[in-house]
This record gives structure tokens, sequence and C-alpha cells, in this order.
């Protein structure tokens, strides 16, 4: 008999009586109010920031403009894209002038670990959409935009659309039919990496990007 | 580094281990002054005491229903990850799972192992395993970074260099890492173990996490941290190891966001982690990075025992977040290190005896007031002052046959138990009751002066001369 086998034998030898399943959804209904989209959008913004993160109104016009700034003001020469993606694509013609250098993400890891290591100061990513109850920034990493821009890179800036904003994690997995089919790696994302692990002081920049900047998009800006 | 590895005779040693901690004022404060931080950031995270109670009552059923179903649960797991390409490996004892793990390791030819923060692997001594065949396991949660620098076990589960001062970590990097000069500032050290980690998982071959919940129904590994270094130790290397007790499972992906709010607010008073990571496969063809392969360890090590029984399987309930210790007066007295087992504390003491049988933990079930703390904040509504009853009894009554627990009746003793059954006779009979204190009364003057522990500190004990049903007697005359 394998280890498995012997295993699940003794847990089916249990007597064990089936509970009732829990009622996930009553809950929510009645601890977590549905918000509108401003007040879902200023309890993330609250939520983000008291975590550390900058965050910018923008709107779907401005939002190029505002992300040189940021670099400006961070001193930034170079910024990590995603190339096949819309953001990416505009990112890189729309920074060009501005002196920024725009180094797409094109070709598998391998081939560039220790440059993505050590000479990446900032990537820009989307967000899938957002959780109000948390600050959450929820990203949905593919072949494009791939898991370690949102990881490696000191600085990350993230663009997220205000219409995404969900009221609760809940929410967000149940009306975008998360159990039908996940990425390889969906990542919440709730402020810059942070640890207070020594005396329980909190140091922001533990191993991930230390500073996190979230463009909100359809805010006035 | 094996003259670090604990005895795992926890039930030995635990009076003097506990005893030096109590006598050292500086650790005191270190854990007395982190506990408070800690309590008081989850106070403010349950302002609506309500909701606090209906949420812990939700999260009690979500754990009770899916151990309800945990063998089926963990067969379709097992279909769910493997349709999604993660290799799942079973194993009954820590020596199993290092094996399955070395085995891995050695396919690879594997040098290098970093470790996001996995208290599993702690329990399996995975670390000395690793040694022991060439394979360096760096730790990188900057907890347990330091811990395993200073060659020592975490003394707590969610801050594990709790029992360090900034002063005493400044000087052992300044002792270990080469390079380093003494700085105290707590900044400038987390940027000193950024700075030397990043090098580790840029070449690393081998990444090992624990697990906080698996979602049977769409074969999902989810992880909770705020540093990143469990992110990147999924992702960095081009192999991921998880390993898991095997209780950590939900069916459905819904019954995660409930048992996060509990876990993160319980654990650490936030509303949630700066992570949470969710891993449903390896590298699909196309993508640019995640590691090629990825293998989940289930292990049981005892945990199949606490479940054959209706109360003891409530232990498996927990999501390991240790509010039970930050709130037990104990655990705040002697630190983590004095239980002398993996998991210290509250959930220490009712999870350790199934792991490493009564025999050797006869006595933890002991180390509590029974004050109730721990059962009030459990976030999951362990009953954990009951099951510590049950393991005293369990430890202290005669040997019997068909035991729920190995080890059962290790701590019995003819003499303790007659002396019991003695005084339960007397307090039961009025009469046995009267004679009793009578004689107490006056032969008082028999009373010894030095009365062990008691009289270390304090004047020695000794019954009245009259006892208070004599005084009422006189003044109702």
């Amino acid at each position: 008999m394998s280890a498995r086998d012997r295993i699940l034998a003794k847990l089916h030898a249990a007597p064990v009586l089936p509970k009732a399943a829990p009622d996930i959804a009553a809950w929510y209904q009645t601890h977590r109010g549905t918000e509108s989209i401003v007040e879902k959008t200023d309890r993330f913004r609250s939520c983000i920031e008291f975590a550390h993160a900058e965050v910018h109104a923008v709107s779907p016009g401005s939002w190029l403009d505002k992300l040189a700034e940021v670099l400006a003001a961070k001193q930034i020469g170079k910024l990590l894209v995603a190339p096949r993606t819309a953001h990416g694509a505009s990112a890189i013609a729309g920074l060009a002038q501005g002196g920024i250098e725009c180094r797409g993400y094109d070709s598998p890891i391998e081939d560039w670990k220790d440059e993505m290591f050590h000479a990446i100061p900032a990537s820009l990513t989307s967000a899938r959409c957002a959780i109000a109850e948390t600050g959450t920034l929820v990203l949905w990493p593919d072949e494009h935009e791939p898991r370690l821009m949102s990881l490696v890179p000191p600085v990350h800036i993230v663009l997220l659309d205000v219409a995404t904003i969900h009221n609760t994690f809940y929410e967000a997995m149940q009306s975008e039919g998360w159990a039908n089919g996940l990425p390889t790696n969906a990542l919440l994302i709730s402020g810059p990496s942070k640890t207070a692990d020594i005396q329980v002081t909190l140091a922001y920049g533990a191993h991930g990007p230390k500073e996190l900047v979230v463009l909100l998009v359809g805010e006035e800006a | 580094m094996s003259e670090h590895a604990m005895n795992f005779m926890p039930a030995e040693g635990f009076r003097a281990r506990a005893k030096d901690v109590v006598e050292n004022p500086f650790l005191r404060q270190s854990f007395r002054g982190a506990m408070d931080f800690l309590i008081n950031k989850r106070i403010t995270q349950f302002p609506d005491a309500e909701e606090l109670e209906t949420l812990r009552t939700l999260g009690e059923q979500i754990r009770q229903y899916n151990l309800g179903k945990l063998p089926a649960l963990l067969v379709q797991l097992e279909e769910n990850l493997t349709r999604n390409g993660i290799q799942v490996h079973w194993a009954e004892t820590p020596d199993e799972a290092n094996a399955i793990i070395l085995g891995i390791c050695q396919a690879h030819s594997a040098k290098l192992m970093v470790k996001g923060k996995s208290m599993v692997s702690e329990e399996i001594e995975l670390n000395h395993a690793c040694a022991a065949v060439g394979i360096e396991a760096m730790e990188s949660d900057m907890g347990e970074y330091i811990v395993q620098l200073a060659g020592e076990k975490p003394s707590h589960i969610i801050m594990p260099a709790i029992h360090k001062t900034k002063e005493e970590i400044a000087r052992l990097f300044n002792e270990k890492v080469p390079g380093v000069d003494y700085t105290d500032n707590v900044d400038e050290l987390i940027q000193i173990g950024r700075k030397i980690l990043r090098e580790k998982f840029l070449v690393a071959d081998i990444g090992l996490s624990g697990v906080n919940f698996a979602v049977a129904e769409t074969g999902t590994l989810c992880l909770v941290e705020n540093e990143g270094n469990g992110r990147l130790s999924t992702t960095a290397p081009p192999v991921h190891i998880a390993i898991t007790g095997i209780e950590k499972i939900v069916e459905k992906l819904d019954h995660v966001p409930p048992l996060l709010s509990l876990l993160t607010r319980s654990a650490t008073g936030q509303n949630i982690s700066t992570y949470f990571n969710m891993i449903s496969g390896p590298r699909k063809a196309g993508e640019k990075d995640g590691p090629g392969e990825v293998h989940l360890v289930l292990l049981d090590n005892g945990r199949s025992q606490a479940y054959a029984d209706e109360q003891l399987r409530k232990t498996l309930q927990c999501i390991r977040c240790g509010a039970c210790m930050n709130h037990c007066p104990v655990y705040t007295r002697i630190g983590g290190h004095a239980y002398g087992t993996t998991y210290p504390g509250p959930i220490g003491k009712i999870i350790s005896p199934h792991m490493l049988g009564l025999e050797a933990t006869s006595t933890m079930a002991t180390a509590s007031s029974l004050c109730g703390a721990c059962g009030e904040v459990c976030p999951v509504k362990i009953p954990i002052p009951d099951l510590l009853m049950r393991l005293r009894e369990e430890s202290f009554t005669a040997p019997h046959a068909n035991p729920a627990m190995r080890g059962q009746g290790a701590g019995y003793s003819r003499l303790m138990t007659s002396v019991w059954k003695g005084w339960a006779a007397v307090y039961r009979s009025p009469a046995l009751y009267g004679i009793a204190t009578w004689l107490g009364s006056r032969f008082n003057w028999l009373m010894p002066s030095r009365q062990g522990a008691w009289t270390s500190v304090r004047v020695p004990l000794k019954p009245a001369p009259k006892r208070l049903r004599d005084m009422l007697k006189e003044r109702g005359e």
C-alpha cells in the first residue's frame, strides 16, 4: 500500500458525520453593502494609501502624462513594459520623447534574469480589477504581462480602471466566475512589500517592490 | 547545524527552559511588547463584535464542512492539481516528506533551495535533511532568515524572530554577514537582508513554500504573505515545491475570502496581507516566467490520528493565525522556545501530541491556567481549553486498550492517581470532609516549613487553627 492509500484509508475509517455546507453568500449579503463606483473608489483609495501605496487620479487621456511625471519625480529613466498589451504599446509610443527607455518583456526570463534583477528600476502593468474593502489590486498575469513584472522591479506602477472595483473579494470572484478558470498565478496586491519581523517595526521594501503607484483611470484628473 | 536540532522530547527540560525565560527581563519585555502590539492591532480590525462573532461562526462552519469531506476533497484536489500540471506526492511521516523533496532536488542536481515561510517544513526539519545531502536550504522570510543565521528556531509561527531585539540582530548581521557594519536601524537591516536574498532568488534551483489554503475544485494553492519572498520563492526558481498538512484544504474557491479575512485580521491585525498568491499550475507554453515544474507534498504526520476522534478533529480546523499564542498568558511569559516543539503556545499544545506522541508531550497540556483566552480569540472557534482538558485525561489516565492517541497514559502515575482519588472521595462526602478539616486544623503544626517551590518566595501554607464552620458555630451561639 502506498502512503496515499494508507492516509486515505485512515481518514475513511474515521466516523465522520457530514456537516451542512456553509452559506457564504448569505453572510456577505448581510454584512457587506454594495456601494457606488465613487464610494468604492474612495474606499479602495483610502485603504491602499494606508498601506503606503501612492495613488493618482487620471483620465484615459491623461495617464501617460502622469506616468511620465511620476517617473521624472522618482528620477527613473527606464521602464519595464508588456509590449503586446495596449497600455504597454501606448507607454512605448508616448514615453520615448520624454527620454524614458521602455524595456519590453519580450523573451523568457532565462534569457535576461540578471538584467531583470539588477537593471530594471520600474515596471508598468495593468490590474484586472480591484477590491474596495481591503484596498486590493487583482493582477492576472499572462504570457504578455508575466508574473515577475509586479514583483522584482523596485517600483511597480499599476493602471486600474475605477469601473472594475468590486466591493469585496467574494464579490470579485463570484461576479467574474473565477472558479471556472484561474490563470497560472492570480495575485492580490495590497501595497508595497513590507515586513515587521524586526521588533514589530514596520519596514517597506522587504523583497518585493519598495513602492507601489496606482494610476486610477476614470477619476477626474 | 545538527547541534541546534530540538531533541523533540519537549516534556523533558520544559520547566528549565521556561524558568530561563521567566528570569530574563529582556526576553520577557520582547514577548510582552510584541504580544501587546499584536493584541491591539487585532482589536482595531474587529470594531464590530457582532460581525466578528458571525464571521467566526462562518469560519468554523467552513472548516468543519471541509474536514467532514476530507478524504474525498484530497482526491478531488489531487485530480485537479494533476490536471493543471502540478505533481502531487503523499507522505505519512516527516522522513517520507523529506525523501520526496530531496528526491526532486536531486533529480534537478539542485545546490540551492530558497524557502518561503513554511511551518510544515520546520515540522519535518527539512533544512537539516537538505544539509545532510549537501543542499543549501536558505530561509528568505526576514524573520526566518534572522533565526537561521543565529542557528535557532522560530519562536512564533507568524513572527519567527520576535524574541530578538534589533540590537541583537544588528550584532548578528555584523558577525555573520561578510562586509556588513553594525547598524541597528531597522530599515537598513531589512535592506541588507533584501540585497543578500535577491542574489539567492536569482540563482536558486528550487523554491519551497508552504500553503495556506488548497482549493480542491480549481486545483489552486494559496499563499498569504507581506514581504514578497513567498512570491519570489514560487516564481523565480525553475522548480517550486509546496508542502502542506492534509487538513489545509477547502472544497470551493468561495470558501477562501472569509478564511483569508479571519486569518490576516487575527494574525497581524491587517485587513489583508500585502500579497495573496494563488498558484494553479506550472508555466504554460508561451508564458515567459514561473517555474516549469510545481510539486505539492501532502503530509499526514499524526493529523489522521486527530481526525479519527470527533473532539480531537477540531484541532485540524486551525488556519495557523497565531492569535491563540498572542493572547496566551503562558506563551507571553515563557516564549516560543520553551515549549521545545515546532508549534508553540496553545495550538502547539493541542497539535504536537498527535505529531510526536504523548510520551514526548505528556506535560504540555498542563502548561495552561485554562483561562480560556485562546478559545475566545480563535477565528475558527477551536475549543482549545476543552481540548487541553481532554489531552490531560489522555496523558494521565491509566493506559487502556484502543487508545485514541499514541502514548495514551504516558504521564500516568499510580501514586498521583491514588492521591487524587482520595481527594475526590473526601470532597464528595460531608462526613469525611469534616473529619479531614478537623484533623487539618488540630494538627496544623505538622505542616513542614519548607514546601518546595511555594516557600521559595512565600511563607509556608498552614491550615487555620479554627475552621470556618467552627467560627460560624461560635458566632451563632
